[in-house]
């Protein structure tokens, strides 16, 4: 104890070796402390792939779009409902597969970075939806017309991402670069030859739309079961042709839904598929076995389309993990990357001056 | 020399739970924006960790009040008791500030605030994408205020045991009286 009580405040106890020592010593465990913080953060490991370095990569490839989803950029918003027809009570717990009307807002759009681009024939369509449920909950899914995903890892992805990256000297991805990544990569070959193999709808109305990630429904009796889901069109499928159309119109696929809903509503089938124990649920570039129970357990309809705009789908980000109770995230890798990335692309959007979509509706009579 | 008297039992108990709490949600805040593979399970843990920081941070502001905290020893200096007072009113500040702005980030970004299962809190801001950018702008701003706070309070603390040795560190720890 010091010989005056005032004097253990003082800078003058380190004149005291020991006492110097032990500041040190505490530098040092705060300095430690910082240390570890920063490395958690991902700020000493700049090579780390992160969300952020995920929506740079699609920023990079695309060029910056403001106030434009980083992916799925070009879209149009739609409104209906679900009516749901109480066969699917038996495996999921949730509100929305209780026998009733659930009302439903989502979005249409083409798979890339583009918000302005034409439509075409090789472009992915999705399929978003918020389901939302009276007593609160939210279920939001986004789907695509292809039957399985061409990635499992979100490694995977980014690096067909670089590889596609356009040359800065031709401004077009390296084609040998790209078949190096196909080449060294044999799941995201199979998945391409299972893609390529399925023609294409020739619109939005006519596709039908897949989870292409595992999820799991949780019953009442708390009977855990892997699913995939598809939002199977009642129109017939009429397969496209392999040409754009020559009208000179960019948006011939929007436009073509426009004037679909003008004629009524558009129906879907949610058709769920119940996975087996062998089925791989962490591995969305492999289709489950064709037998597998398929259980119907509603219809989507969807009656109103109205340009993106404030308010409506635009401002919604289709976190595929927004779920209800009753449907879980399975241990496929690829889900927490969607919800991770996309909340990320959400952020710089949501901060950023919006300017008209490409796709404009004249609905005078209809609004969502 | 003064006697420093310790916290009360409770209020030992409050402080090392929210202590150990507040470190974890700071950890598992800036991971998991770094995180594409984790992103999920740990922000499924960070939404309602954060809502139950804030039920004990009230809490204790109320504990506070009924049993307020020993004073500092009368020969500390006055700058550093000043120092003392603004860093714990600026702690309390943040404990409460920041699952607050989380709250209302998530609502203005028009998301569901799930806690468990069907158990979510109602929005507390009106959809607004703008207000959403600001708000999580200042969510991170203030976590990195929060965690650079929690260090200097530890430095604090640790001069307190090993230098001034004046009883205010074992007043929040064993309680002993030296």
């Amino acid at each position: 104890m010091p010989p005056d009580k005032s004097s253990r405040y003082d800078l003058s106890v380190f004149r005291n070796g020991k006492m110097l020592a032990r500041l040190i010593g505490i530098g040092i465990i705060v300095g430690c402390s910082a240390v570890a913080f920063a490395a958690v953060a991902g700020w000493l490991s700049p090579d780390k792939l992160t969300p952020a370095s995920f929506v740079d990569g699609f920023q990079q490839a695309n060029g910056v779009h403001p106030g434009f989803r980083r992916n799925h950029a070009k879209g149009v918003c739609i409104a209906g409902n679900f009516a749901s027809n109480g066969q699917g009570v038996r495996l999921s717990k949730s509100v929305i597969f209780q026998p009733g009307i659930v009302p439903v807002v989502g979005r249409f759009a083409l798979a890339g970075g583009m918000p302005m681009m034409a439509d075409g024939p090789k472009a992915v369509r999705s399929m978003a939806l918020s389901f939302r449920p009276a007593n609160g909950e939210e279920w939001r899914t986004g789907m695509n017309d292809i039957p399985v995903f061409p990635f499992p890892t979100p490694a995977d992805f980014y690096g067909q991402m670089q590889a596609a990256m356009p040359d800065p000297a031709t401004g077009k991805p390296d084609p040998a670069k790209m078949k190096a990544f196909v080449d060294s990569h044999p799941k995201t070959a199979q998945a391409m030859k299972a893609i390529g193999a399925k023609p294409f709808s020739s619109g939005f109305a006519d596709a039908s739309y897949n989870s292409l990630d595992a999820f799991r429904f949780v019953n009442k009796a708390g009977t855990v079961m892997p699913v995939r889901w598809t939002m199977a069109a009642v129109d017939p499928f009429v397969a496209q042709s392999a040409e754009q159309p020559q009208t000179g119109d960019k948006n011939y696929l929007f436009d073509a839904l426009a004037a679909r809903l003008k004629q009524g509503p558009v129906q879907w089938h949610l058709i769920v598929t119940i996975g087996q124990a062998d089925d791989p649920t962490n591995d969305a570039t492999v289709a489950w076995p064709d037998d597998r129970e398929k259980v119907d357990v509603g219809t989507l309809t969807i009656d109103r389309i109205a340009s993106e705009a404030k308010d409506n789908c635009r401002d919604i980000n289709f976190d595929p993990l927004v779920l209800p109770s009753g449907i879980e995230a399975s241990d496929d890798p690829l889900l927490s990357a969607r919800s991770a990335v996309y909340s990320r692309s959400f952020t710089r959007r949501a901060g950023e001056d919006k300017t008209p979509s490409a796709v404009q509706i004249d609905n005078t009579a209809k609004e969502p | 020399m003064t006697q420093h008297q310790p916290f009360p039992v409770f209020s030992r108990l409050l402080h090392w739970l929210m202590a150990i709490l507040i470190l974890a949600m700071l950890f598992i805040g800036v991971g998991m924006v770094a995180s594409v593979t984790d992103y999920y399970w740990l922000v499924s843990i960070h939404k309602p960790l954060g809502i139950v920081i804030l039920v004990l941070a009230v809490i204790r502001l109320i504990n506070r009040q009924i049993n307020p905290p020993p004073a500092l020893p009368a020969d500390m200096p006055a700058w550093q008791r000043w120092v003392a007072y603004a860093s714990h009113i600026l702690l309390y500040v943040l404990m409460i500030a920041l699952p607050l702005v989380g709250w209302a980030m998530l609502s203005a970004a028009g998301n569901p605030i799930v806690l468990y299962g069907a158990v979510h809190l109602p929005a507390i801001l009106p959809h607004d994408p703008m207000l959403y950018a600001v708000l999580r702008q200042i969510h991170t701003v203030l976590a990195l205020l929060l965690f650079a706070l929690i260090l200097a309070h530890f430095a604090a603390a640790l001069l307190h045991a090993l230098i001034f040795r004046d009883g205010v560190f074992q007043s929040m720890t064993t309680g002993r009286r030296r």
